[in-house]
């Protein structure tokens, strides 16, 4: 008869031996240093308070990671309910006659004609990151995992509980944004 | 089959992964018959999925680790808790 051996857990080890993984983990998802630390940290402690729920069945990485998904989803619930900070700008007019269609002055303008050769420039990216910084929270994370982590859709509605059609508004939210950012700080004419 | 900007634009924007239904692009390419506005979304949406690449690669070259110091002052707060 097999027997499986039982896992043990080793609080004293958890740092030396996870800590790299899970922020690791945690920063392709949260994509901010500060907060990726602050979520393995409360990992960890959250796990030394759960130790005696710990049954062996998972490895100990396993076990923790569990608990990190957990925190993950709650920080993007939080970043979901925060109001008054940075507030996507409407694109498009959301009721009356003209429902659906482009505000006015979000209407996109044209570009220089050499924009090709332009996004080779090395400044480019530090323009479009301090756009994707003025995302809100929420944007920026779903937009990042989806769009520069490239993680697939399925995989990010799970991590963070929504379904599709949600997170392809807030894609579409954060593009529009990051177009007309990137026009007028980078390809205006 | 007339879908408005709101919803035109979305279907660009998730063409962009390749992730838009075949029906989906039928409306999208339908509407980009009559809408100018639109058309210039689209064509500058790819230029911006180019820039999303190139970040990328720049993000994907970041080492994600954490500082031998970080490690160490987790450790001395974590043991208070053990």
């Amino acid at each position: 008869m097999n027997v499986t051996e039982k896992h043990t857990l080793n609080p004293e080890k958890w740092i030396d031996l996870h800590a790299d993984y899970l922020f690791n983990y945690t920063i392709t998802r949260v994509s901010d240093r500060d907060l990726a630390k602050d979520l393995v940290q409360d990992t960890f402690f959250a796990g030394l308070k759960a130790k005696e729920n710990f049954q062996g069945k998972a490895s100990e990485r396993t076990w923790l990671i569990s608990i990190l998904k957990r925190k993950i989803i709650d920080q993007y619930r939080k970043m979901n309910s925060a109001k008054g900070k940075a507030e996507i700008k409407m694109n498009f007019y959301s009721d009356g006659e003209r429902e659906g269609e482009w505000i006015e002055e979000r209407v996109p303008s044209s570009w220089q004609p050499e924009v090709e050769k332009n996004i080779e420039a090395a400044e480019l990216n530090l323009v479009l990151e301090k756009c994707i910084g003025n995302l809100p929270d929420k944007h920026r994370m779903v937009f990042k995992m989806k769009t520069i982590q490239d993680f697939d859709t399925e995989v990010i509605c799970k991590e963070l509980d929504i379904t599709a059609s949600n997170l392809w508004v807030i894609i579409h939210r954060a593009r529009t944004q990051l177009r007309k950012c990137m026009e007028d700080n980078w390809f205006k004419k | 089959m007339k879908i408005s900007c709101d919803e035109a634009t979305k279907i660009c924007d998730k063409s962009q992964y390749k992730e838009a239904s075949f029906l989906d692009k039928v409306k999208l390419n339908f509407h980009l018959i009559l809408c100018k506005k639109c058309g210039k979304y689209t064509h500058q949406n790819n230029v911006m999925t180019k820039c999303y690449e190139k970040h990328r690669l720049f993000e994907a070259s970041k080492e994600n680790c954490l500082k031998e110091e970080e490690k160490e002052c987790m450790k001395g707060v974590l043991k208070t808790k053990i």
